[in-house]
Formats: structure tokens, sequence, C-alpha cells
């Protein structure tokens, strides 16, 4: 997100979040899967961007047949990459085989608005508990103090 | 319509005009009740009440409560969800139902 302000290097990426979903055909093989998704991060990783996780959310029956395929098997890419890696990478998935539906979603702009409204529930929680806080503090400090100066007088 | 020789009527119906939406504004404001005038219990929005932030295509259990039958998205005056929330619920759907996860029209 320190795009142009960034030196040493790096030419000016602004680095975004993205969610891609794919469904690969059912009658594939475990081990052709994980090719394919290994090819898949490999294509990221060379084009600069970062995969944050990947899941296999495993077989599941489509909604509506696609390509004449009742089911699929769903997976689940993470990453931080540029627009035009995107680009380079929704176009390896329309052009391979297996995959027949791909979705790619731009989470970063969620991301800042979910973490604004954490940051603003966090202060919400601070205050509502620092009072209790400055109470309990408070008699706790004045009681010794007043039970000392009844003491002395 | 040019026939109109009593004028009661079209004196009449202006005076009507005005309590017609009166009326319907007055629990629309509330709570919406979609065309009746008497007052139906405010719907609250399920989405504000729990604090849901974030709306993902991908959680279809949530989704499918706002999706009615035939696959159509079930419109706000029913559901009772605010408008920022029927929007990121809308797009959510359609992003569902392109990814397979939703139908985009279901049984016959």
């Amino acid at each position: 997100m320190a795009g142009p302000e960034c030196p040493e290097g790096r030419e000016a990426t602004m680095q975004r979040l993205y969610e891609v979903m794919f469904i690969v055909r059912p009658d594939v093989a475990d081990e052709d899967l994980d090719k394919l998704i290994a090819g898949l991060e490999q294509t990221v990783s060379n084009g600069g961007g970062t995969v944050n996780s990947t899941e296999k959310m495993g077989r599941r029956k489509l909604a509506y047949v696609v390509r004449k395929f009742g089911e699929g098997n769903y997976i689940l890419l993470n990453l931080s990459a540029d627009g035009s890696l995107i680009a380079e990478l929704e176009r390896r998935l329309r052009v391979s085989e297996p995959v027949i539906k791909f979705i790619t979603v731009r989470m970063d702009e969620e991301e800042k608005r979910l973490a604004k409204v954490r940051a603003i529930r966090a202060t919400r929680k601070k205050l509502s508990a620092m009072p209790a806080e400055s109470a309990e503090a408070a008699p706790a400090q004045p009681a010794p103090a007043e039970t000392a100066t009844q003491a002395s007088a | 319509m040019a026939d109109e020789t009593t004028t009661t009527p079209r004196s009449e119906a202006p005076a009507g005009r005005p309590s017609g939406p009166g009326g319907r504004s007055g629990p629309g404001g509330p709570g919406g009740p979609g065309g009746r005038k008497f007052f139906r219990r405010k719907k609250v929005c399920k989405f504000c009440t729990e604090k849901i932030d974030a709306i993902s295509y991908r959680d279809v259990r949530l989704l499918q409560g706002f999706v009615a039958e035939r696959g159509k998205i079930v419109p706000r005056r029913l559901t009772g969800v605010c408008t920022t929330h029927q929007r990121r619920l809308s797009r959510a759907i359609k992003q569902a139902r392109n990814i397979a996860l939703l139908p985009f029209a279901a049984r016959y």
C-alpha cells in the first residue's frame, strides 16, 4: 500500500488484496489438482505477488450445471498482488482446461473498512472500560488516604 | 373523462389523495408494511443487530436466508434489512450466483 513513496527497487507497485475462487472439474486426480495450484502459485510469486493462503474447499454440488458438470472442486486463493498480475492469473485460469469457473474479488477496500469498524469498536470498548478502572483506582487511593488522615487526626 | 359534469368527485379526489399517502407514509416511515395502513411490527435489520460486518459470497447459509425459493433476492421490505446491508447482500448474492454457489433460477 506504500506505492510510489517506497524507494529501493519496488517500482511503484500497489499490492492489493484479492480473493480468487475457482472451480476445478470433479474428475481430475488429486495430484493434478495440486500441480495446478502449485503452477498458479508459481505464477503469482513470479509476478511479484504473494500468496497469503490457499484453501481447498472440497467437492460441492454446483447450483447449476456448468459445462455438463454437476459437481466441482472449489479452491480459494488469498493473495496480494498487482492489478496486472491478476490479469495474467485470470488469463491462465481461463486457458487451463480443468478450471471451469473462477471469480476474483478485490478485498483491500473491504479490509480497510472492516479495520476501521474494528478500531472504532475497540476505542468504544476502551472508553467504557476506562471509567471503571479509574473509578476503582480513585476510591482505592483516597480511601487509604482518608483512613490514614483519620488515623493521624 | 371529457364528460365529467359532476365536479364533486374531482374535488373529493384531491382531498382524498393527501390522506392516502399520509396514511401510507405513517406506518411506512417506521416499518415499511408494504401497502397496509395499520402498523406492522418494526422489523429490524439482522446485520445491524448481530453486528455482522462482512457479508461474504462464501457463506451460503447466511445468503440463503435472503433468497426466495425460486432463487430470487427477497426485497428489503419483507426481510427488514437496512439499505446499506441490502446492497452488500445483493452484491454478495450475485457473486455467489456467478460462482455457482447459488442458482440464478431454481425449480421450474
